[in-house]
Protein backbone atom coordinates (compact mmCIF):
# COMPACT_ATOMS: atom_id res chain seq x y z
CA UNK A 1 0.00 0.00 0.00
CA UNK A 2 1.48 3.27 -1.18
CA UNK A 3 1.65 5.61 1.44
CA UNK A 4 -0.36 8.34 1.35
CA UNK A 5 1.35 12.03 2.00
CA UNK A 6 -0.13 13.66 4.30
CA UNK A 7 -1.53 16.82 3.09
CA UNK A 8 -0.20 20.59 4.10
CA UNK A 9 -1.74 22.48 6.86
CA UNK A 10 -3.32 25.58 5.43
CA UNK A 11 -1.48 28.27 6.92
CA UNK A 12 -3.42 31.24 5.42
CA UNK A 13 -5.58 32.23 8.20
CA UNK A 14 -1.77 32.35 10.77
CA UNK A 15 -1.70 36.25 9.65
CA UNK A 16 -5.35 36.96 10.32
CA UNK A 17 -5.03 34.99 13.92
CA UNK A 18 -1.79 37.25 14.87
CA UNK A 19 -3.58 40.28 13.82
CA UNK A 20 -6.19 39.78 16.03
CA UNK A 21 -3.83 38.78 18.78
CA UNK A 22 -2.03 41.81 18.28
CA UNK A 23 -4.48 44.20 18.13
CA UNK A 24 -5.83 42.63 20.86
CA UNK A 25 -2.37 43.83 22.96
CA UNK A 26 -2.32 47.31 21.33
CA UNK A 27 -6.08 48.04 22.44
CA UNK A 28 -5.59 46.57 26.15
CA UNK A 29 -1.79 47.94 27.46
CA UNK A 30 -0.42 51.05 27.44
CA UNK A 31 2.83 52.07 26.77
CA UNK A 32 3.85 54.62 29.38
CA UNK A 33 5.99 54.21 31.86
CA UNK A 34 4.86 56.37 35.27
CA UNK A 35 7.35 59.39 36.39
CA UNK A 36 7.19 62.15 38.85
CA UNK A 37 8.89 64.25 41.20
CA UNK A 38 9.63 61.82 44.56
CA UNK A 39 9.46 63.13 48.09
CA UNK A 40 9.42 61.55 51.49
CA UNK A 41 6.53 63.11 53.79
CA UNK A 42 8.10 63.46 57.53
CA UNK A 43 6.78 61.15 60.19
CA UNK A 44 4.38 61.59 62.17
CA UNK A 45 5.24 63.31 65.34
CA UNK A 46 3.99 62.74 68.88
CA UNK A 47 1.66 65.63 69.66
CA UNK A 48 3.53 66.76 72.39
CA UNK A 49 6.80 67.14 70.72
CA UNK A 50 8.03 70.81 70.23
CA UNK A 51 9.32 71.03 67.48
CA UNK A 52 13.07 72.59 67.05
CA UNK A 53 13.85 75.72 67.00
CA UNK A 54 15.24 77.03 63.46
CA UNK A 55 16.95 80.30 62.84
CA UNK A 56 15.41 82.15 60.64
CA UNK A 57 18.45 82.67 57.98
CA UNK A 58 18.49 78.77 57.40
CA UNK A 59 14.58 78.90 56.19
CA UNK A 60 13.81 79.71 52.49
CA UNK A 61 10.53 80.53 52.11
CA UNK A 62 8.08 80.27 49.06
CA UNK A 63 4.97 81.11 49.56
CA UNK A 64 1.55 80.59 47.10
CA UNK A 65 -1.27 81.98 47.38
CA UNK A 66 -4.61 80.72 46.27
CA UNK A 67 -4.08 83.25 43.56
CA UNK A 68 -1.31 81.39 42.29
CA UNK A 69 1.15 84.11 43.01
CA UNK A 70 4.38 83.11 44.62
CA UNK A 71 6.26 85.03 47.33
CA UNK A 72 10.02 84.20 47.75
CA UNK A 73 11.09 85.54 51.03
CA UNK A 74 8.48 88.16 51.12
CA UNK A 75 8.77 89.32 47.59
CA UNK A 76 6.98 88.61 44.50
CA UNK A 77 9.23 86.43 41.95
CA UNK A 78 8.42 84.77 39.18
CA UNK A 79 8.61 81.29 38.99
CA UNK A 80 11.65 80.68 37.02
CA UNK A 81 13.34 82.96 38.99
CA UNK A 82 12.71 80.36 41.74
CA UNK A 83 15.98 78.01 40.88
CA UNK A 84 18.66 80.81 40.46
CA UNK A 85 17.41 82.34 44.26
CA UNK A 86 17.89 78.38 45.71
CA UNK A 87 20.78 77.97 44.45
CA UNK A 88 21.99 81.33 46.06
CA UNK A 89 20.47 80.35 49.24
CA UNK A 90 21.97 77.07 49.71
CA UNK A 91 25.24 77.56 48.36
CA UNK A 92 25.53 80.47 51.13
CA UNK A 93 27.97 78.40 53.32
CA UNK A 94 28.21 80.81 55.77
CA UNK A 95 28.86 78.96 58.62
CA UNK A 96 29.84 75.37 59.99
CA UNK A 97 26.99 73.07 59.20
CA UNK A 98 25.57 69.98 61.09
CA UNK A 99 27.78 66.66 61.32
CA UNK A 100 28.06 64.91 57.96
CA UNK A 101 27.84 61.00 59.63
CA UNK A 102 28.73 59.68 56.15
CA UNK A 103 32.25 61.27 56.49
CA UNK A 104 32.47 60.23 60.30
CA UNK A 105 32.28 63.83 61.56
CA UNK A 106 31.40 64.65 65.04
CA UNK A 107 31.49 67.78 65.13
CA UNK A 108 30.10 70.28 62.19
CA UNK A 109 32.86 71.59 59.28
CA UNK A 110 32.44 74.35 57.01
CA UNK A 111 31.48 73.97 53.60
CA UNK A 112 34.60 73.92 51.75
CA UNK A 113 32.53 73.16 48.77
CA UNK A 114 30.55 75.76 48.26
CA UNK A 115 30.30 78.52 46.26
CA UNK A 116 28.36 81.63 47.61
CA UNK A 117 28.92 84.60 48.86
CA UNK A 118 28.81 83.60 52.31
CA UNK A 119 26.60 86.03 53.72
CA UNK A 120 25.67 86.11 57.16
CA UNK A 121 22.12 86.79 56.79
CA UNK A 122 21.74 83.78 54.63
CA UNK A 123 21.72 80.06 54.91
CA UNK A 124 25.06 78.51 57.17
CA UNK A 125 25.37 75.79 55.54
CA UNK A 126 23.98 73.27 52.76
CA UNK A 127 22.72 70.59 55.21
CA UNK A 128 21.13 73.11 57.46
CA UNK A 129 19.22 75.20 54.88
CA UNK A 130 15.63 74.30 54.52
CA UNK A 131 13.27 74.77 51.55
CA UNK A 132 9.80 75.62 53.26
CA UNK A 133 6.97 75.66 50.45
CA UNK A 134 3.78 76.85 51.74
CA UNK A 135 0.82 76.48 50.19
CA UNK A 136 -2.50 77.97 50.44
CA UNK A 137 -5.28 75.02 50.43
CA UNK A 138 -6.92 76.09 46.82
CA UNK A 139 -3.90 76.81 45.11
CA UNK A 140 -3.56 75.22 41.95
CA UNK A 141 -1.58 71.52 41.67
CA UNK A 142 0.24 72.69 38.78
CA UNK A 143 1.90 75.75 40.24
CA UNK A 144 3.21 74.08 43.31
CA UNK A 145 4.51 71.29 40.83
CA UNK A 146 6.24 74.10 39.24
CA UNK A 147 7.60 75.58 42.53
CA UNK A 148 8.96 71.52 43.19
CA UNK A 149 10.39 71.27 39.94
CA UNK A 150 12.36 74.63 40.05
CA UNK A 151 13.77 73.53 44.19
CA UNK A 152 14.69 69.93 42.58
CA UNK A 153 16.44 71.44 39.79
CA UNK A 154 18.46 73.84 42.09
CA UNK A 155 19.71 70.73 44.21
CA UNK A 156 20.30 68.81 40.59
CA UNK A 157 22.15 71.89 39.72
CA UNK A 158 24.90 72.01 42.33
CA UNK A 159 24.77 68.31 42.32
CA UNK A 160 25.91 68.32 38.82
CA UNK A 161 28.37 71.16 39.47
CA UNK A 162 29.90 69.22 42.73
CA UNK A 163 30.60 65.75 41.21
CA UNK A 164 31.77 67.06 37.82
CA UNK A 165 34.22 68.80 39.62
CA UNK A 166 34.71 65.46 42.03
CA UNK A 167 34.69 62.95 39.78
CA UNK A 168 34.65 64.58 36.09
CA UNK A 169 31.12 63.67 35.71
CA UNK A 170 27.90 64.86 36.55
CA UNK A 171 25.12 63.70 38.98
CA UNK A 172 22.74 63.31 36.48
CA UNK A 173 24.80 60.52 34.54
CA UNK A 174 26.28 59.10 37.57
CA UNK A 175 22.31 58.59 38.65
CA UNK A 176 21.73 57.42 35.05
CA UNK A 177 24.62 55.16 35.12
CA UNK A 178 23.77 53.26 37.99
CA UNK A 179 20.21 52.54 37.17
CA UNK A 180 21.35 51.05 33.70
CA UNK A 181 23.75 48.69 35.80
CA UNK A 182 21.54 46.70 38.08
CA UNK A 183 22.82 43.71 37.09
CA UNK A 184 26.25 44.39 38.08
CA UNK A 185 26.03 47.55 40.23
CA UNK A 186 29.27 49.35 40.85
CA UNK A 187 29.48 49.85 44.82
CA UNK A 188 32.11 52.68 43.97
CA UNK A 189 29.69 54.80 41.87
CA UNK A 190 26.83 54.16 44.50
CA UNK A 191 29.27 55.52 47.06
CA UNK A 192 30.03 58.23 45.00
CA UNK A 193 26.21 59.08 44.75
CA UNK A 194 25.69 58.76 48.42
CA UNK A 195 28.59 61.19 49.33
CA UNK A 196 27.11 63.88 46.43
CA UNK A 197 23.49 63.94 48.25
CA UNK A 198 24.91 63.78 51.70
CA UNK A 199 26.90 67.34 50.87
CA UNK A 200 23.64 68.79 49.24
CA UNK A 201 21.25 66.79 51.09
CA UNK A 202 17.64 67.84 49.98
CA UNK A 203 15.11 69.21 52.92
CA UNK A 204 12.26 70.59 51.63
CA UNK A 205 9.38 70.87 53.73
CA UNK A 206 5.27 71.28 52.42
CA UNK A 207 3.11 73.08 54.74
CA UNK A 208 -0.64 73.97 54.53
CA UNK A 209 -0.29 77.78 55.75
CA UNK A 210 -3.29 78.13 58.44
CA UNK B 1 7.71 26.49 -29.73
CA UNK B 2 4.28 26.24 -27.87
CA UNK B 3 6.46 26.03 -24.22
CA UNK B 4 7.85 29.21 -24.50
CA UNK B 5 4.38 30.92 -25.60
CA UNK B 6 2.62 29.83 -22.15
CA UNK B 7 2.45 33.41 -21.00
CA UNK B 8 0.41 33.87 -17.91
CA UNK B 9 -2.37 36.79 -17.71
CA UNK B 10 -2.36 38.97 -15.29
CA UNK B 11 0.65 39.41 -11.93
CA UNK B 12 1.22 36.29 -9.95
CA UNK B 13 -0.30 36.52 -6.61
CA UNK B 14 2.12 38.39 -4.28
CA UNK B 15 3.69 35.46 -1.72
CA UNK B 16 1.93 36.44 2.00
CA UNK B 17 3.64 33.41 3.84
CA UNK B 18 6.21 35.33 5.66
CA UNK B 19 3.19 37.64 6.65
CA UNK B 20 2.46 35.66 9.71
CA UNK B 21 6.24 36.17 11.02
CA UNK B 22 5.97 39.74 10.19
CA UNK B 23 3.03 39.88 12.35
CA UNK B 24 4.00 37.81 15.17
CA UNK B 25 7.31 39.50 15.22
CA UNK B 26 5.06 43.04 15.92
CA UNK B 27 2.78 41.08 18.39
CA UNK B 28 5.99 40.26 20.50
CA UNK B 29 7.39 43.14 20.64
CA UNK B 30 4.03 44.94 21.86
CA UNK B 31 3.78 42.25 24.40
CA UNK B 32 6.99 42.74 25.72
CA UNK B 33 6.96 46.70 25.64
CA UNK B 34 4.29 47.45 26.90
CA UNK B 35 2.41 47.01 30.66
CA UNK B 36 -1.11 45.90 30.95
CA UNK B 37 -3.44 48.92 31.34
CA UNK B 38 -5.29 48.01 35.15
CA UNK B 39 -7.46 50.81 35.77
CA UNK B 40 -9.83 53.16 33.83
CA UNK B 41 -9.19 56.40 34.70
CA UNK B 42 -12.50 58.45 35.90
CA UNK B 43 -11.18 61.61 36.47
CA UNK B 44 -9.86 64.07 34.26
CA UNK B 45 -6.33 63.57 34.60
CA UNK B 46 -4.28 66.91 32.31
CA UNK B 47 -0.96 66.14 34.47
CA UNK B 48 1.87 69.12 34.91
CA UNK B 49 4.93 69.38 33.39
CA UNK B 50 8.87 68.81 34.96
CA UNK B 51 11.89 68.27 34.35
CA UNK B 52 13.12 67.03 37.04
CA UNK B 53 12.09 63.56 37.11
CA UNK B 54 12.89 60.04 38.25
CA UNK B 55 10.74 57.02 36.51
CA UNK B 56 9.38 54.87 38.30
CA UNK B 57 10.53 50.84 37.36
CA UNK B 58 9.00 48.25 40.01
CA UNK B 59 5.15 48.48 38.84
CA UNK B 60 4.06 46.41 41.62
CA UNK B 61 5.51 48.09 45.10
CA UNK B 62 3.33 51.53 42.88
CA UNK B 63 -0.04 52.32 44.40
CA UNK B 64 -1.65 55.04 42.24
CA UNK B 65 -4.33 57.77 43.55
CA UNK B 66 -6.09 59.74 41.02
CA UNK B 67 -7.46 62.89 41.85
CA UNK B 68 -9.12 65.45 39.66
CA UNK B 69 -12.39 66.33 38.43
CA UNK B 70 -14.63 63.68 37.80
CA UNK B 71 -15.63 63.10 34.10
CA UNK B 72 -18.92 62.13 34.73
CA UNK B 73 -20.27 65.09 36.43
CA UNK B 74 -23.81 64.31 36.96
CA UNK B 75 -23.37 61.44 38.51
CA UNK B 76 -20.54 62.57 41.07
CA UNK B 77 -20.82 65.95 41.04
CA UNK B 78 -18.34 68.59 40.83
CA UNK B 79 -15.08 69.72 42.51
CA UNK B 80 -11.97 67.38 43.09
CA UNK B 81 -12.51 63.75 42.96
CA UNK B 82 -9.90 61.02 44.31
CA UNK B 83 -9.94 58.01 42.66
CA UNK B 84 -8.96 54.54 44.04
CA UNK B 85 -9.00 51.22 42.18
CA UNK B 86 -12.15 51.91 39.83
CA UNK B 87 -14.11 53.84 41.64
CA UNK B 88 -14.22 57.21 43.03
CA UNK B 89 -13.43 57.82 46.69
CA UNK B 90 -13.10 59.45 49.75
CA UNK B 91 -10.24 60.39 51.68
CA UNK B 92 -11.29 57.92 54.46
CA UNK B 93 -10.69 55.09 52.04
CA UNK B 94 -7.07 55.95 51.59
CA UNK B 95 -5.70 54.07 54.77
CA UNK B 96 -7.74 50.68 53.58
CA UNK B 97 -6.49 51.31 50.11
CA UNK B 98 -3.08 51.64 51.18
CA UNK B 99 -3.46 48.43 53.56
CA UNK B 100 -4.55 46.52 50.80
CA UNK B 101 -1.83 47.24 48.53
CA UNK B 102 0.44 46.28 51.28
CA UNK B 103 -0.82 43.03 51.87
CA UNK B 104 0.17 41.77 48.45
CA UNK B 105 3.75 43.08 48.99
CA UNK B 106 6.51 41.12 50.27
CA UNK B 107 7.07 42.35 54.53
CA UNK B 108 10.75 43.28 53.23
CA UNK B 109 9.99 45.61 50.01
CA UNK B 110 6.99 47.16 51.82
CA UNK B 111 9.44 50.30 52.84
CA UNK B 112 10.18 50.31 49.29
CA UNK B 113 6.48 51.36 48.16
CA UNK B 114 5.79 54.15 46.97
CA UNK B 115 2.49 55.85 46.25
CA UNK B 116 2.37 57.81 43.44
CA UNK B 117 -0.20 61.09 43.15
CA UNK B 118 -1.49 61.30 39.57
CA UNK B 119 -3.09 64.53 40.60
CA UNK B 120 -5.29 67.08 37.40
CA UNK B 121 -3.05 70.35 37.13
CA UNK B 122 -5.88 72.13 38.50
CA UNK B 123 -7.13 70.41 40.85
CA UNK B 124 -6.39 72.22 44.38
CA UNK B 125 -3.47 71.40 46.68
CA UNK B 126 -5.93 70.84 49.88
CA UNK B 127 -7.67 68.06 48.47
CA UNK B 128 -3.85 66.65 47.81
CA UNK B 129 -2.98 67.58 51.56
CA UNK B 130 -5.74 65.83 52.62
CA UNK B 131 -4.38 63.04 50.66
CA UNK B 132 -0.80 63.27 52.57
CA UNK B 133 -2.20 63.26 55.88
CA UNK B 134 -3.70 60.04 55.91
CA UNK B 135 -0.38 58.81 54.34
CA UNK B 136 1.37 59.86 57.07
CA UNK B 137 -0.83 58.49 59.44
CA UNK B 138 -0.16 54.76 57.87
CA UNK B 139 3.31 56.00 57.58
CA UNK B 140 3.23 55.45 53.33
CA UNK B 141 6.35 58.08 53.89
CA UNK B 142 6.97 57.95 49.98
CA UNK B 143 5.27 59.87 47.44
CA UNK B 144 5.61 60.34 43.84
CA UNK B 145 3.75 63.53 41.95
CA UNK B 146 2.78 62.37 38.74
CA UNK B 147 4.27 64.48 35.80
CA UNK B 148 4.45 64.87 32.28
CA UNK B 149 8.37 64.49 31.25
CA UNK B 150 9.67 67.89 29.84
CA UNK B 151 12.43 69.07 28.08
CA UNK B 152 14.94 70.83 29.50
CA UNK B 153 15.08 74.50 28.92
Amino acid sequence: MARRETPEINAGSMADIAFLLLIFFLVTTTMDVDAGISRRLPEKTPPNVKPPIIKERNVFQVIVNRNNEILVEGEYTKVDKIKELAIKFIDNGAKKGNPIKLFGETEGTECTWCEGKKDPLSSDHPNKAIIAIKTDRSTDYGTFIAVQNEIGAAYTFLRNRLAKKKYGQTYTDMVKEDLNNKANPSQKLKNRIKEIKAMYPEIITEAESK
Amino acid sequence: MAKFNKKKKGLPPINTASLPDIVFMLLFFFMVATTMRETTVLVGNDLPTATEVKKLSEKRLVSTIYVGPSKDAKKDGGGDKIQLNDKISTVKEVKNFIYKQRDGVALDEQSSMTTLIKADMKSSIGTINDIKKELRDINALKVTYATKIGSEK
